[in-house]
Formats: C-alpha cells, sequence, structure tokens
C-alpha cells in the first residue's frame, strides 16, 4: 500500500497552499505564511472565534468546524466566518421572569423558525439547535439551558438561519434565566461566603501571611482537601 | 401511547402554495419521527390538518417526497397516520366504554359543539367526519353526559389568523357564532382548535354587553370537559385563564368527589 502523500493541498479563500499532513486549519494557515489577528482565539476549542466553513472537492455538503481543532484535507476549500452580524437585546436578568414571553419580547424572530434544521446541520458542537428555538417558543427555559449549555457562540447557526435568528444569544438569555431563577441556589456557597464575612478564616490566614517557605509548603501538603466532603463521609 | 421525545411546532398551517416545498419540510421531519409508531395523536385542529395533509403530499407526490426528504436527510415514505384524540375515543376506546368510564356525569350541562373548519375540510383529505353534518363531537358530548346544542353556526370560520390583520372582521365570524349558539339556549361551547377558542373566548372582551350580543359564554376545549367528567384534578385545567371563567358554571363539578355522581 502506497504511503499517503506527506503534503495536502487546501485552498484558502481562493488561494491555494501546500501544506504537511496532519495540521490543524489554523496551523496550516500559520504554515502558509499568515499572522492571525481576527478569527483567532483560545486555540483550545472552547472561545469560538475561529468557525470555519469548507467543503471538499466536488461534494456539495457544506462543512464546519473551529479552525484550531480541525485538521487540514487534501482539497479543502474554506474561509473563515470569525464575526457575524447579530443583534443582541440588552437587558437586565434580575428583572425578567423566565417565560416564553420574555424570549418572544427580546427575540421575536425566533417565531419566524420554519424548521429547517440548517443551523443543527451547521454546529459545529452538534449541538440541537432547532430542538432548543422550539424549546425557547414554549417557554422551557430549563431545556433551552441544557441544550444549548455547549454552546461557544460562534455564529455559524446565525449564519446559516432563513429566519434571520440569533439562535446563540436566545440560549444564553435563557442559560442566564435559568441560573437566576430556575436553578436551586449554592447553599454551601451561600453558607461559606457567610462564614468568610464573619471572619471565621481570618486566624488561618494570618498563620499563613506569617510562614515562610518551608512552613507554607508543609501546610499545602497537609492541607484539607473538600473539607465538606470530609463531613459528609463522617456523618455517614 | 409514547410522547414523542423532541417535537417542534408543525408550522400551523398548510401551505396554499402548491410548489412550496418549505411549509412541508418542519412537519414531514415529525412525521418521521414517528415512523416507528405508525400513527401520530395529536389534540390541535391546525396540527391534525397540516400533518395530515402534508403527508399525503409525502406519501402520493414523489417529486415532493425525494425533495423534502433529501434536504431533512430522512429516508420517509408517508406511512405515518395522523390521529386525533377525538377519533381515538370514537374508533379505538368507543363512545359507549368512555361513557361507562365517566366518574363525574356532566348532567343538565348544555353545550353547543362547535368544530370550525380544520377538522373537517378538506374532508376528501381528511376524511373525519361528515364535513357538512358532522357527529363526532355531540356524540362524545353525550358520552360525558352533556345536553348536546345543535347550532345552525357549527362548521362555520371563527375568523381565525384574520384576527391578526382585520381583528373586527374575525370578531364579526366570532360574534356571530356565539349568538346563534346561545340562542338556541348553549350554557358554553366545547372546541378543538387553539384559535377557535382564542377568536370565541376572546371576542367577548370586546364586544359591548347589552347590545345584543353574547357575552359571558364559556369556550372550552373538549379535552377539558373530558378531564372533569373522568374526575382529573382541577388544577392541570388551567380554567382560570380563560376570558371567561367557565369555573362558576363548573362548580357543581369541580373539587367533588367522583361517588357523589355514581348514583346518577
Amino acid at each position: 500500500m502506497a504511503a499517503e502523500p506527506a503534503m495536502v493541498r487546501f485552498f484558502l479563500m481562493g488561494k491555494r497552499h501546500d501544506v504537511p499532513r496532519g495540521l490543524t486549519i489554523q496551523k496550516a494557515m500559520e504554515y502558509s505564511g499568515y499572522r492571525l489577528l481576527r478569527g483567532c482565539g483560545c486555540r483550545g476549542g472552547f472561545c469560538g472565534a475561529c468557525g470555519t466553513v469548507y467543503r471538499i472537492g466536488s461534494d456539495y455538503r457544506l462543512k464546519v468546524g473551529l479552525a484550531c481543532q480541525t485538521v487540514v484535507e487534501d482539497q479543502m476549500y474554506l474561509a473563515q466566518i470569525p464575526f457575524f452580524p447579530a443583534v443582541k437585546a440588552t437587558y437586565k436578568v434580575e428583572d425578567l421572569p423566565p417565560t416564553a414571553e420574555t424570549l418572544i419580547s427580546l427575540y421575536p424572530e425566533i417565531l419566524r423558525c420554519v424548521g429547517c434544521n440548517t443551523c443543527r446541520k451547521v454546529c459545529p458542537q452538534e449541538i440541537e439547535v432547532m430542538r432548543y428555538i422550539a424549546a425557547a417558543q414554549r417557554g422551557d427555559i430549563a431545556k433551552v439551558a441544557d441544550l444549548s449549555f455547549d454552546c461557544l457562540m460562534c455564529g455559524l447557526c446565525a449564519s446559516r438561519c432563513p429566519a434571520e435568528i440569533v439562535q446563540y444569544h436566545v440560549a444564553i438569555l435563557a442559560r442566564r434565566l435559568y441560573s437566576r431563577h430556575i436553578a436551586k441556589p449554592a447553599t454551601h456557597l451561600t453558607r461559606r461566603v457567610a462564614a468568610i464575612d464573619r471572619g471565621e478564616c481570618d486566624a488561618d490566614l494570618e498563620v499563613m501571611v506569617a510562614a515562610d517557605s518551608a512552613r507554607l509548603k508543609a501546610l499545602y501538603n497537609a492541607r484539607e482537601i473538600e473539607p465538606e466532603d470530609l463531613e459528609a463521609a463522617g456523618q455517614e | 401511547m409514547e410522547e414523542l421525545p423532541e417535537w417542534t411546532c408543525c408550522g400551523a398551517t398548510f401551505s396554499m402554495s402548491a410548489d412550496s416545498a418549505m411549509g412541508l419540510v418542519a412537519p414531514t421531519r415529525i412525521l418521521a419521527s414517528a415512523k416507528e409508531a405508525g400513527k401520530l395523536l395529536t389534540l390541535c385542529s391546525f396540527c391534525y390538518n397540516t400533518l395530515k395533509r402534508t403527508n399525503r403530499v409525502i406519501a402520493t407526490d414523489a417529486e415532493q417526497r425525494r425533495k423534502v426528504t433529501t434536504f431533512i436527510e430522512e429516508d420517509y415514505q408517508g406511512n405515518v397516520q395522523t390521529v386525533h384524540l377525538l377519533e381515538v375515543l370514537r374508533d379505538e376506546i368507543g363512545f359507549e366504554a368512555l361513557a361507562a368510564r365517566v366518574s363525574k356525569r356532566l348532567d343538565g350541562l348544555k353545550v353547543a359543539p362547535y368544530y370550525g373548519c380544520l377538522l373537517l375540510r378538506p374532508a376528501e383529505e381528511l376524511g373525519f367526519d361528515d364535513p357538512e353534518r358532522p357527529t363526532i363531537l355531540e356524540n362524545f358530548l353525550k358520552s360525558l353526559g352533556c345536553g348536546v346544542v345543535d347550532f345552525p353556526h357549527k362548521t362555520e370560520c371563527c375568523g381565525s389568523f384574520v384576527a391578526v390583520s382585520s381583528p373586527e372582521v374575525a370578531q364579526a365570524c366570532s360574534a356571530r357564532i356565539l349568538d346563534a349558539a346561545v340562542k338556541q339556549g348553549a350554557e358554553m361551547l366545547v372546541v378543538s382548535c387553539p384559535l377557535c377558542q382564542y377568536n370565541l373566548d376572546r371576542v367577548q372582551r370586546q364586544v359591548q354587553a347589552g347590545r345584543g350580543r353574547a357575552t359571558g359564554v364559556p369556550v372550552l376545549y373538549f379535552s377539558q370537559l373530558l378531564a372533569i367528567a373522568l374526575g382529573c384534578e382541577e388544577g392541570c385545567l388551567h380554567l382560570g385563564e380563560h376570558v371567561v371563567d367557565p369555573r362558576p358554571r363548573l362548580s357543581k363539578w369541580l373539587g367533588q368527589t367522583s361517588q357523589a355522581t355514581a348514583l346518577v
């Protein structure tokens, strides 16, 4: 069996480049001499700045990926979509009830969804975008928050939506409403903040401020890990 | 009976344009998601009309089927039968069997059945009931113990979407239906369609009482009366969200144990 050629040929906005096989799109662009100022952020697949659309050869299917995560392929024709114009409502989440009416009044275009599912097909995170828009129409805020949790806000869904919906802004509003009004408050956090406010940690802190390096290392190595877990284990 | 794990709006309107495929996309995906079951149940007249007519296109028009199913990337041949809850009650459970299960007979309640358009027409596509002289709601109401009020406007249009563009036209349609029903002695109307419910209920806030127009006539979903007659908890019925509160007229059957009516 013949070994695969060491180089692949890809096309960046129509311009041909030959690069070593196995590079990510982002590294292939840099190998080809580009310096990335926009459309490049965390380089770790989390920030969503490097949304990229591409086709392979003559296959009609439009493909997508994050440039920092997707390996460049032979006959890949690509362009980056580092930014997509998107309306964004301004609001104070404290003042908004977590209802369908809130979502619809701030983003009335969600009712224009025709159910084509193009958003789902274009999502590099494989999020069920159309499903969460359906949940948004019904006012199921918890479901929108849950389904959209892995969204990086790369904007590719909005770029393809025939109803001109900006799905990821609807989703982040739903996640804010969820955490503000629906999710159970973190009682352990409230208790800990109150304890700090009462000064219960002050003495321990003063010990550390006064300690030298060797003493600090010893304290660190002997530290209590997840004290509440230990407490809970002790009670059982 | 199993709820679909995921669903979207069906589009709520069957496209009037024969060569438009976009309106078929969402209902076809919903139908395809039920293809294992082979039968899809709905409560809503809009869903019933849209899903059933879409399925007919997919089953009979090879060109549209190819276009829509390749777009949604589903192999779907149009094998799902869309059924309305009233049809299930009539054909699978049977109104006699339903009557036997009623724990609170709604005796003495005079109800006008209102069909509107979407359950019945186009009759050759839907095959739901006789489009001019339907009887399914009448028989349903009788099985709950209600007195059925016949009236000539039960298959007239309530004004439907015209309520958005020309509200006064829709109001006139709805008011005429209510007046006709009340003239025949109806205390309330039952419907299956959310837009009929909206138009008929809301118009009573807009027309002026005492000017020859019927007001204070509750408009309920058939499923709400069904739930009351079967002894369901009132809390799940949202009766307080109607414009015309039906609870005063229904107080005899609400929050009462089913044993009290077992003697009837």
